[in-house]
C-alpha cells in the first residue's frame, strides 16, 4: 500500500498540473473571447428607442384602414384570404426581397415596433445606414388617410393582432421571420426570395442558418437577432422585431436543426462517464492490490 | 531452423513458431521500470490511448467524409453530424482527443525537463519525442482543415502563407504547398492524404523509435537515481519485491497506468459530451469563405505560444522589417526545444529540477513564460497586449541563450552536479 506521505506527494502535483492547466483554459477560453467579443447589453424586447404609442387599436377600423393603406398592393395576408400579388420570382425583381405575408404578423411581431415599422420602416429596422432618399427603402412608408396617424397605425396593428393564429409552430415562425433571406438547409428550407436579387439587395448572400447554433449560440443569437447592429455594427441584416417569445421558439428551431443530437449527446454523457467511473475504480482497486506486494 | 515438436496446446505451439513467451517477457512481464516514480510517469500510456482513439474514430469520420471544397462542410456537419448514427460522438471523440493529446503532450514534455528525462544516454527519447511533437503538430493543422470552416480556410490561409518568408523560394514554396496560388481545392485534397496516411504512417514509425530507444537507456525515475537494472531486476524476480526498485511493466507499472488513464477518460468523455467548445471551435461551423476575412484568426491553443513568438516582433528593428524578424524568431521557437538536451551543458549528471536551483527558476519561469505567451497569442494584438506579447517573446529567447550558461556554471561550482 502506498504511504501516506507519497499519496500526498502525487496529489500535490497534481495539484499543480490542474492549476496550470487551469490558467490556461481560463486564458485562452472565457478570457480572451470576453476580449474578443465585448459584452453587449441585453436584448430589449420592449424596443425602447421606438417608443410607444398610447392609442388604443381598433380592429374593425383596422380592416378597413389596411385595405386603404395599399398594403395588398405588396403583401398577401393568405390568413385573411388575401393572396400575394405576385409570384416570388417577380416579387424578387421588384422589390430585391419578397414581401412578407402578414398573416402572422401581429403574433410574432412586437405590436411597439409593427407601429413603429409602418409609420418610418428604415427607422424600425435600423437600415437607415443603407436606405436613404436616393435609395429608397421598398416598403412605402404610411403617411395617414388624413385621420390621426397614430390612431390609424393602432388600428391597423390591432387588426393584424386579430387575425394571427394564437399559437404558431417553431418551425413557422423561422419560416415568417427569416426563410425570406435565409436558408435552412439541413431542414430542407431555402430562401423564398431569388437569390441573384437577394445580392444586389443586401449586398451579400445572407447565410445558411443550419449550423448558426453552433458557430454563435445562444447568447450571442438572442442580442443579435433583436438588434443586429448592437453585435455587427454596419451589417445589412434588419431588426426584425420579433416578440421575445417568437424570438426564443426562432432559436430554438435553429438549435433543433442545428444540434440535431443535443439530447441524445447529453443523456449518452451521463452514462460514458458513469461507465468510466466504475472502470476508474475497478482499476483503482486492482492497482492497489497489485502494489500492495511491491511495497 | 528451430526444433519443431508437438505442441501441447495453442501457446506451444504459437511459441515454437514466434517465440510468444520470450516476446511477452521482453516487452511486458521483464520490462524494468523503476518503482520509485509518480502519475506523471502514465502520460505515455495516456498519450497512447488517445492516439487510438484518435485513430478509431478517424476510421470512421473517415468513411463518410468528402475531401472536397464543395461538400466537405457538409460531409461533416450533416452526414457525420447529423446523418449518421452517433457519428457527432465519433467527430467530438476525434475533435476533443486531438486537443487533449496536446495538453498531455505538453505535460509529458515538462516531466522530461524537469526529472532530467532528456540527458545522459536519454538524448533520443527526447529527440523522437520531439519528431513526434512536430508530427502531431503536421496532423493537427492538416486536421483542422478538413471541416473546410472559416477558421480551416483562414488559418491555412495564413500558416501557408508563413513560407512565403523563406528567402529566395519562399513564394515558389508557399504555391507549391498549396497546390494552387491560394488555398483552394488541392490544397484540401493533399492536406486530407497528409492527414489520413502519410502522417499517420511516419506517427506509428516514430512511436515505435521512442519506445525502442528507452529501452537501453531505461525510464527515467523521480530522484534520477542510477539504478542497475539487471540487479534490481534479479531481486524482484528472486521473490524481493519489496527490496527491489523495479517492477515489471506488466501487470504492476500498467496496473497503475490503467488507473490513471480511467480518471483522463472519465474527464475526457464529460468534455466530449458537455464542454467541447474549447476543442470545436464555433466559428469554425460557418463555411469557410475567401470573401470574408474572420475579425480574430488565431490558431488552436496548442500552436498559441509559438504564434505569438511570430507576432511578439511588431515593429521593425534596424532596418528589418517586424516580419521577417518574427518569422527567425518563430524559426526558431520551433528548433529550439529539438536540441533541447544539447544545450543542458551539465552532461554528466542528472537530477530533478528541484535539486537543480538555478535550474529550477529557469523551469518555472519557462513553464510561466509559455502560457503568457498562450494567453496573449490569442488576445487582439493590440496596444498592451501586444508589448506584453514583445516581453514575453525576448523572455522566451533569452531563457535558452542562458540555458547553456546556467547549466555550464552548475556543472563546475557543484563540482559536476547540484545532488
Amino acid at each position: 500500500m502506498l504511504s501516506w506521505g507519497l499519496q500526498m506527494k502525487e496529489l500535490k502535483i497534481l495539484a499543480v498540473v490542474i492549476f496550470f492547466t487551469a490558467v490556461v483554459y481560463f486564458g485562452v477560453e472565457p478570457f480572451a473571447h470576453s476580449q474578443m467579443h465585448p459584452h453587449v447589453a441585453p436584448a430589449d424586447f420592449a424596443f425602447k428607442d421606438l417608443g410607444a404609442t398610447e392609442k388604443k387599436g381598433d380592429a374593425a377600423k383596422g380592416a378597413e384602414t389596411f385595405l386603404s393603406a395599399g398594403c395588398i398592393g405588396c403583401h398577401g395576408v393568405a390568413a385573411a384570404n388575401m393572396p400575394a400579388p405576385m409570384d416570388n420570382a417577380s416579387a424578387s425583381a421588384t422589390f430585391g426581397v419578397v414581401p412578407p405575408d402578414l398573416s402572422s404578423a401581429g403574433a410574432i411581431y412586437d405590436k411597439n415596433f409593427l407601429a413603429a415599422l409602418i409609420k418610418e420602416p428604415t427607422k424600425a429596422l435600423k437600415v437607415e445606414h443603407k436606405f436613404n432618399e436616393t435609395r429608397p427603402h421598398p416598403m412605402i412608408q404610411f403617411f395617414g388617410l388624413g385621420g390621426d396617424l397614430d390612431q390609424e397605425v393602432a388600428d391597423i396593428v390591432a387588426y393584424l393582432q386579430s387575425i394571427a393564429p394564437a399559437s404558431i409552430d417553431d418551425k413557422k415562425v423561422f419560416a415568417d421571420a427569416c426563410q425570406r433571406c435565409h436558408d435552412m438547409k439541413y431542414d430542407k428550407l431555402m430562401s423564398t426570395t431569388d437569390k441573384t436579387a437577394l445580392m444586389a439587395y443586401m449586398g451579400t448572400t445572407p447565410p445558411d442558418l443550419s449550423v448558426m447554433i453552433r458557430s454563435r449560440g445562444n447568447e450571442y443569437l438572442t442580442t443579435f437577432i433583436n438588434n443586429p447592429q448592437k453585435q455587427l455594427a454596419g451589417t445589412s441584416m434588419p431588426r426584425v422585431g420579433l416578440t421575445e417569445k417568437a424570438q426564443n421558439q426562432v432559436v430554438a428551431y435553429m438549435d433543433k436543426v442545428g444540434d440535431r443530437k443535443k439530447a441524445e449527446r447529453e443523456s449518452l454523457g451521463y452514462k460514458l462517464i458513469a461507465y468510466m467511473l466504475v472502470f476508474t475504480l475497478l482499476a483503482y482497486a486492482w492497482k492497489v492490490k497489485i502494489w500492495k506486494q511491491v511495497h | 531452423m528451430a526444433e519443431i515438436r508437438k505442441a501441447t496446446g495453442f501457446i506451444d505451439w504459437l511459441d515454437q513458431r514466434l517465440a510468444v513467451n520470450k516476446f511477452i517477457k521482453v516487452m511486458m512481464t521483464e520490462y524494468w521500470i523503476p518503482k520509485n516514480i509518480n502519475f506523471l510517469w502514465a502520460m505515455g500510456v495516456v498519450l497512447m490511448v488517445l492516439f487510438m482513439v484518435l485513430i478509431v474514430s478517424g476510421i470512421f469520420l473517415l468513411m463518410y467524409y468528402k475531401p472536397d471544397i464543395k461538400l466537405a462542410f457538409d460531409s461533416v456537419n450533416y452526414t457525420i453530424m447529423q446523418e449518421v448514427e452517433y457519428g457527432w460522438l465519433w467527430r467530438h471523440m476525434h475533435g476533443v482527443a486531438a486537443s487533449v493529446i496536446f495538453l498531455v503532450i505538453y505535460i509529458h514534455m515538462f516531466t522530461g525537463i524537469y526529472y532530467g528525462s532528456y540527458k545522459k544516454g536519454r538524448e533520443l527519447i527526447w529527440l523522437t519525442g520531439m519528431a513526434l511533437f512536430g508530427m502531431f503538430s503536421a496532423e493537427a493543422f492538416s486536421g483542422y482543415m478538413l471541416p473546410w470552416g472559416q477558421m480551416s480556410y483562414w488559418a491555412a490561409q495564413v500558416i501557408t502563407n508563413l513560407f512565403g518568408g523563406i528567402p529566395v523560394i519562399g513564394e515558389a514554396l508557399v504555391v507549391w504547398i498549396r497546390g494552387d496560388f491560394l488555398v483552394a481545392d488541392a490544397t484540401l485534397t493533399r492536406f486530407f492524404m497528409l492527414h489520413v496516411l502519410l502522417l499517420p504512417l511516419v506517427i506509428l514509425l516514430l512511436i515505435a523509435v521512442h519506445f525502442y530507444s528507452l529501452r537501453v537507456p531505461h525510464v527515467n525515475n523521480q530522484e534520477a537515481e542510477e539504478l542497475d537494472f539487471d540487479a534490481e531486476a534479479k531481486k524482484y524476480l528472486d521473490g524481493k519485491k519489496v527490496e527491489s526498485k523495479v517492477v515489471p511493466f506488466w501487470p504492476v507499472f500498467l496496473s497503475k497506468d490503467f488507473f490513471v488513464v480511467g480518471v483522463a477518460l472519465t474527464v475526457f468523455f464529460y468534455l466530449v459530451c458537455f464542454h467541447y467548445d474549447f476543442a470545436m471551435d464555433p466559428i469554425n461551423f460557418d463555411p469557410a469563405n475567401n470573401m470574408k476575412t474572420p475579425a480574430h484568426i488565431y490558431p488552436e491553443w496548442y500552436f498559441l505560444w509559438s504564434y505569438e513568438v511570430l507576432r511578439g516582433f511588431f515593429f521593425d528593428i534596424g532596418g528589418i522589417a517586424a516580419m521577417d524578424i518574427g518569422l527567425a524568431a518563430f524559426g526558431f521557437a520551433n528548433v529550439i526545444f529539438m536540441v533541447f538536451p544539447f544545450l543542458d551543458r551539465n552532461t554528466d549528471h542528472v537530477a530533478p529540477a528541484h535539486k537543480r536551483p538555478a535550474f529550477f527558476i529557469w523551469f518555472w519561469v519557462l513553464l510561466v513564460d509559455m502560457i503568457v505567451l498562450t494567453v496573449y497569442g490569442k488576445l487582439p494584438p493590440t496596444g498592451a497586449n501586444a508589448w506584453v506579447g514583445f516581453g514575453a517573446t525576448i523572455v522566451f529567447i533569452t531563457l535558452f541563450i542562458v540555458l547553456p550558461i546556467i547549466t555550464k556554471m552548475e556543472a563546475k561550482c557543484c563540482h559536476g552536479g547540484c545532488k
